[in-house]
């Protein structure tokens, strides 16, 4: 589908997590919410490999694309993802975020949200108590916006 | 040589609960001595070799490199050790009077199959469709004739003094918010693929869930279709300790163990995959798996079976055979009838992302703890398995129900302690 079909129904969604992340409650949750925002959702589940999700964003040219990982190895492999995406002209302005529990020290001071908007990531949602900031990130993006 | 199942049957005659960690370490100095606590746990127990995720996926190279490297990993790497490295492990720990199960993960498992039958093990778990709805996007198909020749390579290692063992995964699917009637179905429809492949010797699986009644029924149901459907194995129900989201208090995670320790008694199982008060937190020490092994022993000790006609028929095991039979009726060959039953949707795991799950049956939790359908998708379920009228869940109602167990749990662990005097408010 054309970015920026979605018109005022909503935006068109990509859910994904990681190549090394099996986990999906996460998954299912964030789709569940975005639908309930009044948006389109394409989950593409567990242990998605680098070239897969390159791929269907290409494909899909999607308004938003949301990555979400649990198992701590978020952070890594969110600064080689975000680096491919960002890599293909078609989804080099796409809004692209991350969240979930990013890394496996569970405080820190900020430095790996900072490190992670570096690498090109929009906006960072660390653990659960984001739910709310990412719901407002959401609502505050123009429905089928053209970049 | 060990043999599971004799082990296992011969505790269940005896009246005791065998019990078991979940236990991987990458270095094998290490894994020996978790082996070694393990056996000497005071509780009849079987042993077991975890394997970390990059073996689980099928990356061996980069396990190799973990390993010269020195990174520790989540899991003992079999592939990637010489056979001798693991018979060493093994070696004086392993013996009829401990057996050692291999847990994996993995939706084609031939390579890890080969090193454990290397190593002179002769037991694992797992299944076709277990091991590749939820974690994989490996395609149905292709886990099926996976496992397939799996169960052959597995079957075909049998000696005199050695009957391989494999276990079913099916009854812990999605690890919670799975109605148990198709808990059941997968669990036995994972059963007949292994016996249809030359197994013998098999375990059935069933997760604790959040209501102990529905529980307790659920594996009477289990333990039912089994001696009606593999009447000519050996054959045991294996409950699992609670796999979601997990109580925060060691209070709450204690009673949470506990409850699946007498579940298991009182429905018959002869063996329990135990949780440790850690377990919300990180991987458990083996001081912390020995703890609950042996505390989850002695509450078993305590319990009892429920006699015949206990447990108030809701339905179950109804809904689970008639599952099973509409799988069955597809084709004669069980492979393929699993391939074709997800595929119209006969079977649907709620909530599963998989691309060959239809994706379109959904559950709720009730008030009391009950896992029900709110819509069948397009299983053949009857009305008296749904919720009446109930809607799909919200994205705040699916974190409630995920953490319900969680909540009360914990909550009754609070209570527990106020009323034993050591009030935490103090």
């Amino acid at each position: 589908m054309e970015r920026g079909k979605a018109g005022k129904a909503g935006l068109n969604v990509v859910v994904t997590t990681m190549v090394s992340d099996s986990h999906t409650w996460n998954l299912v949750f964030l789709q569940l919410l975005l639908e309930e925002l009044g948006h389109r959702v394409t989950n593409l589940g567990p242990c998605v490999p680098d070239e897969v999700l390159a791929a269907e964003c290409r494909r899909r040219r999607p308004d938003l694309i949301v990555l979400s990982s649990v198992n701590g190895h978020g952070y890594n492999d969110g600064l080689r993802v975000v680096a491919g995406l960002r890599a293909c002209p078609e989804l080099r302005g796409t809004p692209i975020v991350i969240g979930g529990k990013l890394g496996i020290a569970g405080a820190e001071d900020g430095a790996r949200a900072r490190a992670l908007l570096a690498a090109g990531f929009d906006a960072v949602f660390e653990e659960a108590a984001s739910v709310d900031a990412f719901r407002s990130y959401v609502r505050s993006l123009p429905a089928g916006v053209l970049l | 040589m060990t043999a599971f199942g004799p082990f296992v049957a011969r505790a269940r005659a005896a009246g005791t609960l065998v019990v078991q960690p979940r236990m991987g370490m990458s270095e094998p100095g290490r894994m020996r001595a978790g082996l070694l606590a393990t056996k000497d746990a005071a509780a009849t127990t079987v042993g077991t070799l975890t394997l970390d995720s990059y073996t689980r996926t099928g990356e061996v190279a980069a396990a190799r490199r973990a390993v010269a490297e020195g990174v520790p990993l989540n899991g003992y790497p079999i592939t990637s050790y010489p056979s001798g490295v693991t018979r060493s492990v093994l070696h004086g720990v392993a013996d009829d009077s401990f057996p050692v199960q291999v847990r994996h993960g993995s939706a084609r498992p031939e390579k890890i199959f080969s090193a454990l039958l290397a190593a002179g093990l002769h037991a694992t778990e797992g299944g076709p469709v277990s091991y590749c709805l939820p974690y994989s996007r490996t395609p149905l198909r292709e886990a099926v004739d996976s496992w397939r020749r799996c169960c052959e390579l597995l079957a075909a290692s049998r000696t005199d003094g050695a009957e391989p063992h494999l276990e079913t995964f099916g009854g812990c699917m999605m690890g919670q918010l799975c109605p148990p009637g198709l808990l059941i179905a997968l669990s036995v429809l994972e059963g007949l693929f292994f016996r249809r492949h030359g197994l013998r010797s098999i375990s059935l699986s069933y997760a604790q869930q959040a209501s102990t009644r529905q529980d307790e029924e659920a594996v009477t149901a289990l333990q039912a279709i089994a001696a009606e459907l593999l009447p000519d194995v050996d054959r045991h129900v294996v409950i699992y300790t609670y796999m979601g989201v997990y109580p925060l208090s060691p209070g709450g995670a204690q009673l949470l163990l506990d409850e699946a320790a007498r579940l298991a008694v009182r429905t018959g199982a002869a063996r329990l995959i135990v949780k440790t008060t850690a377990e919300a937190y990180r991987i458990p020490t083996v001081g912390e798996n020995v703890r609950a092994l042996e505390s989850a022993a002695a509450v078993a000790a305590g319990e009892r079976r429920s006699p015949p006609g206990a447990t108030p028929d809701t339905g179950i095991r109804a809904e689970a055979r008639g599952l099973i039979d509409a799988v069955l009726d597809l084709h004669p060959d069980i492979g393929r009838a699993l391939v074709l039953a997800f595929a119209k949707g006969y079977l649907d795991v709620p909530y599963c992302l998989h691309p060959d799950n239809a994706g379109r049956a959904r559950s709720r939790l009730d008030h009391d703890g009950r896992l029900h359908w709110s819509d069948p998708g397009s299983m053949p379920i009857g009305r008296s398995g749904r919720t009446p009228a109930a809607p799909a869940l919200s994205s705040s109602e699916l974190l409630g129900a995920l953490s319900y167990v969680q909540r009360s749990y914990d909550r009754r662990a609070f209570r527990t302690s106020v009323a034993d005097g050591v009030s935490v408010a103090r």
